[in-house]
């Protein structure tokens, strides 16, 4: 019999190593595959069955946190302000993807990182509270500021410190009231989900970063500063002649002013009336495609920006300009073309880049992008990274770290920063920006009209600026745009855009 | 082979040598005690983040379980094998605490923690009186017919009106008075002993010439116990009683025909259950395919995976995880509970506990000098090992999913009781055979 006995032991072992093996499936090799499965709600209903992290703002104004409910989860999300900071905070929903700082500050919101889980031995053991509190640099009286001055238009508004790159304020309408996503009844979240993504005006989208518009004007800052950077464009030299068209080279239809109307002269004098013709000429005949290029790149353009917030769109410059042509007779309207001494020659697509110089064709900036131009030439050429979440501390206060200030670019030598902070300061002083301007204050600006070619015409009117305190440096770089309004003259961008950014810069300066 | 008075050092005193194996077993309770107690307490801080307030009363419980358990071997069978009572309080140590940590978050569960703690304590009050009065075990063969029939009866309580008690789904209740109990968990027992008693006497004539008329009786044992299982629903036991019998019959008759047969009586039973009931096919289809419906019948199974994938190799930590999420986790599924909050370390602990234990019953076995200790000390073994099997792999879908308690860790009075009575029989037979000279023949055998 123990024959038989020994071989019953036998069979007992390899029925526990079957088990044996099949755990190891189980817990270890196949685990991460069953904890991805989509009917498995574990990591969900953990996430909510504790209490998670505030985000506040710099001013500690309470822009979300938990709050306990028992049922269905233990804990929900709560949003006070509403609309105000959900393209910023996104998010957290039981039925919905989690979207912005709740989507990528999710472990640190819910505590669940090794530094926050261990700070000390005991930690192992006990059930403490691990969660971190998100501080922003959005300023809440900045932030209302700019909702209320933008109102019920379509728009974006972007300020930030370039000194820093802390965004102080960045508000999009329309928006959409994040509480409604975050109702722990699904069938609630799902249906005002369901409202929001069929809205043609996509209120979902946080458009200050994530959408691209044409930047018109705006863009002839780029331009500039890629002129000044050449050497062959200086504050008051060269002048371009006064003109009403610009007809590119070799070929093309001719770019002409707003409301057919001429203009020339120096750099200061162009940019303060934003003359198409002069930055058409600019761009295509003096600075030519490689320098336009290089720069609308140091810029930022064709750059995934490296803001902490998620899906960020990248600005777009074209970069396909063709071969240079032989340095032939060009001729324009019948007549011998002379180029002017130095200039960079003529180029297949010459023509497209006298349309992209002054920000048409396809060209496509976020108002972060054009907040970003602005910081640059208001803080030395330096583009610093932008941020929007200053610093984590947990429950006791301890901080679980801060965002250092760094350069992302350096987009332009301090000196030409210097020749396009002036002239922007006289665009703001008596261009067409005038209505940025604020008593007391150091403003620079540029406006922009982005014709969107529809009949009846309509445009995006933007601006773009910087103020500081009068003779000290700019602290705050700001872009506006207000999408479709009615109209095509370059008055829109100063009559629309600009006093919502001067009630911004006010706001700003108050305190 | 260690044989009482065999020990190579002659001078050692008798006394000495037989309470060897008491000393080496208060060791190894101790790690147990220490394992328990620490795991309770870690459940607690999982769970509260605070020392329990029931904490010196749990402790005294569990030490004064032990204590007890292991002065009544020490005074009523001091040769006995020292690692099955440790083994055994180790997996009830471990379910206990499971069962405290689940208590509050299931479904009707405040009670729980304190019902087993009582269940355990009558189980090792059952320990004991089987020690006591089943002295030696071969005392079992006079009464095999009584056995037997008292194990059929009690397999036919839950079908008595004003005894019987249908619980979700399984007809295996009787009630006695306030108390329900499994009468199947207690009738294994009687069974495995009427099997071993009758083929003692049957395994001569079996060894030489199957006749159909010897088959008889087991046949009568065989498909009125099966019978009653499968109109009890009840396919864990079912497998469990049929195991056991054909492995008690192998071992006894020591013929491989044995096991083909079995197989193919199996295979036969299986197809005709396959197709004759629904619940026996929509335990195939959730075995096959739980996620094809893994809201309803496939959620348990398809829960169980979930809890084992969180727990990963370490676990999520004692009172860390969400096992309640999990339908009867306290007592079929105590097993997922475990592999979520301790991770593949603790259910390989678990694994290896019951292979430990079976490690030692069928060591029992082999050096068991009587024909009828050997084939009882294996059909007990066997009872053990696949009622253990059979309820993890089907948590673990190796096998189809029937439910049946995970002896000493799930929930369950009657399921605990039993086992105690199990293991006390046991470890009798392990301290009969120290003080009894093997027979020639065994010893013989058991060299080959």
């Amino acid at each position: 019999m123990n024959r038989r006995i020994r071989h019953l032991g036998l069979a007992f072992a390899v029925l526990y190593v079957v088990l044996f093996v099949q755990l190891n499936r189980v817990q270890f090799f196949g685990a991460e595959r069953l904890q991805e499965h989509s009917i498995n709600s574990r990591g969900l209903i953990r996430e909510f069955g504790q209490e998670r992290g505030s985000i506040l703002s710099a001013d500690g104004v309470v822009i979300a946190r938990s709050v306990e409910i028992g049922e269905p989860v233990d804990f929900r999300r709560e949003y006070p302000e509403g609309d105000l900071y959900a393209h910023i905070a996104g998010y957290q929903s039981l039925n919905v993807a989690a979207t912005g700082l709740e989507r990528i500050y999710n472990d640190e919101l819910a505590g669940v990182t090794g530094e926050q889980q261990f700070l000390t031995f005991a930690d192992f053991f006990i059930d403490r509270d691990t969660t971190a509190t998100l501080h922003l640099t959005i300023r809440d009286d900045v932030q209302r500021a700019a909702r209320e001055a933008l109102g019920d238009r379509r728009g974006s508004v972007v300020a930030l410190d370039p000194r820093t790159g802390a965004v102080v304020a960045m508000w999009t309408w329309p928006s959409f009231d994040p509480n409604l996503l975050a109702d722990p009844d699904g069938f609630a979240a799902n249906a005002a989900f369901e409202v929001y993504l069929n809205d043609s005006s996509d209120p979902l989208l946080a458009k200050s970063y994530r959408e691209l518009f044409f930047p018109g004007s705006t863009f002839k800052l780029v331009t500039a500063a890629a002129g000044v950077e050449s050497s062959m464009i200086g504050a008051f030299a060269p002048v371009f002649a006064v003109s009403d068209a610009y007809d590119p080279l070799p070929a093309g239809s001719p770019i002409r002013n707003f409301a057919g109307g001429s203009c020339g002269g120096d750099l200061v004098e162009v940019l303060r009336v934003s003359c198409n013709t002069a930055f058409a000429e600019m761009g295509a005949e003096w600075v030519g495609p490689e320098r336009m290029i290089e720069t609308a790149e140091l810029f930022g353009f064709n750059q995934l920006p490296p803001i902490d917030l998620p899906n960020a769109a990248t600005s777009r410059f074209p970069t396909d300009y063709g071969v240079r042509l032989a340095d032939v007779d060009f001729y324009r309207g019948g007549e011998d073309v002379i180029l002017a001494n130095g200039a960079v020659g003529i180029y297949e697509n010459s023509a497209r880049l006298a349309q992209t110089s002054i920000g048409q064709n396809d060209v496509a900036a976020t108002p972060l992008q054009m907040a970003l131009v602005a910081a640059a030439i208001a803080n030395n050429g330096q583009i610093m990274v932008p941020y929007v979440v200053q610093e984590l501390t947990g429950a006791d206060g301890t901080s679980y770290g801060t965002t250092e200030e760094r350069l992302w670019r350096q987009a332009l030598r301090p000196s030409s920063a210097d020749v396009l902070r002036a002239a922007m300061v006289e665009v703001a002083a008596n261009g067409t920006a005038r209505n940025m301007a604020v008593d007391g204050l150091m403003v620079g600006g540029k406006t922009g009209t982005a014709q969107l070619g529809t009949d009846p015409p309509n445009s995006h009117a933007w601006i773009v600026g910087f103020a500081g305190t009068e003779g000290g440096v700019a602290e705050l770089a700001i872009a506006v745009i207000v999408e479709a309004q009615e109209g095509a003259s370059e008055q829109t961008g100063g009559v629309v855009a600009a006093p919502i950014a001067r009630a911004v810069i006010e706001a700003y300066f108050s305190k | 082979m260690t044989v009482l008075g065999q020990a190579p050092n002659e001078r050692v005193s008798p006394i000495y040598a037989v309470l060897r194996p008491r000393r080496v077993e208060a060791g190894i309770l101790v790690m147990v005690a220490v394992v328990v107690v620490v795991a309770y307490v870690l459940a607690s801080l999982g769970n509260t983040a605070s020392i329990p307030a029931n904490f010196g009363p749990f402790l005294g419980w569990m030490l004064a379980l032990g204590v007890v358990a292991h002065v009544a071997v020490r005074r009523l069978a001091p040769g006995a094998d020292p690692v099955i009572l440790p083994m055994a309080l180790l997996l009830n140590g471990l379910g206990y605490v499971m069962i405290a940590r689940l208590a509050e978050h299931v479904p009707g569960g405040s009670d729980l923690a304190g019902l087993q703690a009582t269940w355990t304590a009558v189980g090792v009050f059952g320990f004991i009186v089987t020690l006591v009065l089943i002295r030696p075990v071969r005392i079992l063969v006079d009464y095999r017919y009584l056995l037997g029939a008292a194990g059929l009866g009690l397999l036919v309580l839950p079908f008595v009106p004003g005894v019987g008690r249908e619980i979700r789904g399984a007809r295996i209740w009787a009630s006695l008075g306030p108390i329900n109990l499994q009468p199947g968990e207690f009738a294994k027992i009687a069974l495995a002993a009427f099997f071993a008693a009758y083929l003692v006497d049957a395994r001569d004539l079996l060894r030489n010439r199957v006749e159909l008329r010897d088959l008889v009786p087991i046949g009568i044992a065989w498909a009125g116990s099966l019978g009653v299982m499968v109109f009890q629903r009840d396919l864990g036991s079912s497998l469990m009683f049929f195991t056991v019998f054909i492995v008690v019959l192998w071992v006894a008759s020591e013929r491989t025909m044995v096991l083909v047969l079995g197989f193919g009586l199996f295979v036969v039973g299986a197809v005709f259950s396959w197709t004759q009931f629904t619940h026996v096919q929509q335990r195939v289809d959730i075995w096959l395919d739980p996620w094809a419906d893994s809201r309803d019948t496939g959620f348990q199974i398809v829960e169980a995976s979930f809890a084992l994938a969180d727990g990963g190799l370490t676990g999520t930590g004692l009172g860390q995880g969400e096992p309640d999420r999990i339908p009867i986790v306290e007592s079929d599924f105590i097993f997922a509970a475990i592999g979520e909050e301790l991770g593949l370390a603790g259910t390989t602990a678990v694994l290896m506990a019951f292979l430990v234990l079976i490690g030692s019953g069928l060591r029992i076995a082999l050096r068991a000098a009587r024909p009828f200790d050997k084939l009882f000390a294996v059909g007990l073994t066997t009872l053990l090992g696949v009622q253990a099997f059979i309820i993890m792999g089907g948590v673990l879908r190796v096998v189809p999913l029937t439910g049946i308690t995970l002896p000493f860790v799930s929930y369950g009075g009657s399921s605990l009781i039993a086992n105690y009575v199990l293991l006390a029989l046991l470890l009798r037979l392990s301290h009969d055979q120290r003080s009894v000279r093997p027979e020639n023949s065994s010893r013989n055998e058991s060299m080959s």
